[in-house]
């Protein structure tokens, strides 16, 4: 068992975890965070995505104790209050989930996606950067869209690629 | 996983310490195979050591006309490094296509060579380019470091800690990625010295990466993508898969072996 710090949604937190821990399973067991969801298990599916001092991971393969000293950022942390995340509220308003289980791994992912491409986007991009993520509802055209649309809202030039909607 | 004790070294000679002493011991450094291998119980450690915070396994420079990059440096750096971009930008690319974004933020160099998976992708760039691994021991010639599938020349408790490349004219890497998993089913690197070739090929050998010795031969005769239509690769020890059949891989492989020559030749396209 070893003690490590993680700042978890800006709040820091102190845990004892034994060192075969994973980030997910710390995530969701100790800390109560339940948004962050277990798919695949097997490192495929990015349900589980968060970010790691700025960098999406598959929190499902990582160790909580590699993670020791980090911020950490969930789906949980990213609204105001009431008030949605763009990238929630372009999800919602595109229909961009059905059953919403991978739906937090790929917000968060679309946060990074857009944070990380202020230059401008296009659906070509949004589906290669996507590679990581899977939606069985087979959702994908709306998930593009939301992120496009999402973008603009942030501020993110959206450039057309002449890609069916 | 089963239970194992972690521990998280700041100096080489640490880490080989640790190495040495513990019972059952492995090393880790991005964990994107270590990991899911241990959660499948194909990989067991009762004391995993974490390479990722010792800082003699960091950075990128270049110098004396070869570009050096520390063995725990990740994809996603690796991709998006300035330095790589102007000096050597096929490889960049290769990084960038690894796996997927999630993978690459956490996946590094020098574990991909340690662990010679043989659809891995720097393995083909690290012969392609006469790469010398850097270890905590000694230096050793790319062509002599990967002895098998998922074998290497490393002994225990060696540490890769830089991978020093050679810089050619041009160089361009090719891949068909399989659909789900994003590794080559067929990856094709292509370095260009002079008019001279050095061609590799990964995803679809039985031994891990290999020299395209017969493109190199062909090259030399005619520096053009479609001279290498007429030659034959029927001796390549290429994987039997009923997924991807021989005679499909080796189409693949003359076609991502014809696109990534036409890369590395001024002017030229197809």
């Amino acid at each position: 068992m070893s003690r490590i710090d993680l700042t978890i949604n800006g709040q820091s937190k102190r845990f004892d975890v034994p060192g075969e821990t994973l980030l997910v399973d710390l995530l969701r067991d100790q800390a109560g965070l339940t948004g962050t969801h277990i798919g695949c298990d097997t490192s495929q599916c990015g349900a589980c995505v968060v970010r790691v001092d700025g960098a999406t991971v598959k929190s499902c393969t990582i160790l909580a104790m590699q993670c020791a000293g980090g911020r950490i950022e969930t789906i949980e942390g990213i609204a105001k209050g009431k008030e949605l995340h763009p990238v929630q509220a372009a999800f919602s308003e595109n229909h961009a989930l059905q059953c919403g289980y991978c739906t937090p791994g790929f917000v968060i992912t679309a946060i990074d996606i857009i944070e990380t491409n202020p230059q401008g986007l296009d659906a070509q991009t949004v589906r290669e950067e996507l590679h990581g993520n899977i939606c069985r509802c087979t959702g994908y055209n709306n998930i593009v869209a939301a992120i496009l649309d999402a973008a603009q809202r942030m501020g993110v030039p959206v450039q057309a690629t002449g890609e069916r909607s | 996983m089963n239970p194992f004790h972690y521990h998280r070294p700041k100096t080489l000679a640490e880490a080989q310490m640790l190495f040495r002493d513990a019972e059952s011991p492995r090393f880790i450094a991005g964990g994107m195979t270590v990991l899911p291998s241990m959660k499948a119980r194909l990989l067991d450690a009762e004391n995993l050591i974490d390479l990722s915070k010792i800082e003699a396994l960091q950075g990128i420079e270049a110098r004396s006309g070869r570009l050096r990059i520390g063995a725990s440096t990740t994809h996603a750096t690796i991709a998006n490094s300035a330095v790589v971009r102007q000096m050597l930008p096929a490889l960049a690319t290769l990084a960038g296509g690894i796996a997927d974004r999630h993978v690459r933020n956490r996946g590094t160099l020098g574990g991909s060579l340690a662990n010679n998976d043989p659809a891995a992708d720097y393995p083909a760039a690290a012969l392609a380019l006469d790469a010398q691994i850097v270890t905590s021991e000694r230096t050793i010639a790319a062509a002599d470091f990967f002895t098998g599938l998922f074998e290497t020349a490393l002994t225990e408790a060696e540490i890769i800690t830089a991978v020093d490349f050679s810089l050619p004219d041009r160089a361009a890497y090719t891949k068909h990625r399989h659909p789900a998993s994003g590794y080559a089913i067929v990856g094709v690197f292509a370095a260009r010295f002079g008019q001279h070739w050095q061609l590799t090929l990964t995803g679809s050998s039985a031994y891990g990466a290999i020299r395209l010795m017969a493109f190199e031969k062909q090259l030399v005769k005619g520096a053009t993508p479609d001279g290498l239509d007429g030659v034959d690769i029927d001796d390549l020890p290429i994987l039997e898969d009923p997924s991807f059949p021989i005679a499909y891989r080796r189409h693949l492989i003359k076609l991502m072996a014809k696109q990534a020559v036409a890369m590395t030749i001024d002017d030229v396209s197809i």
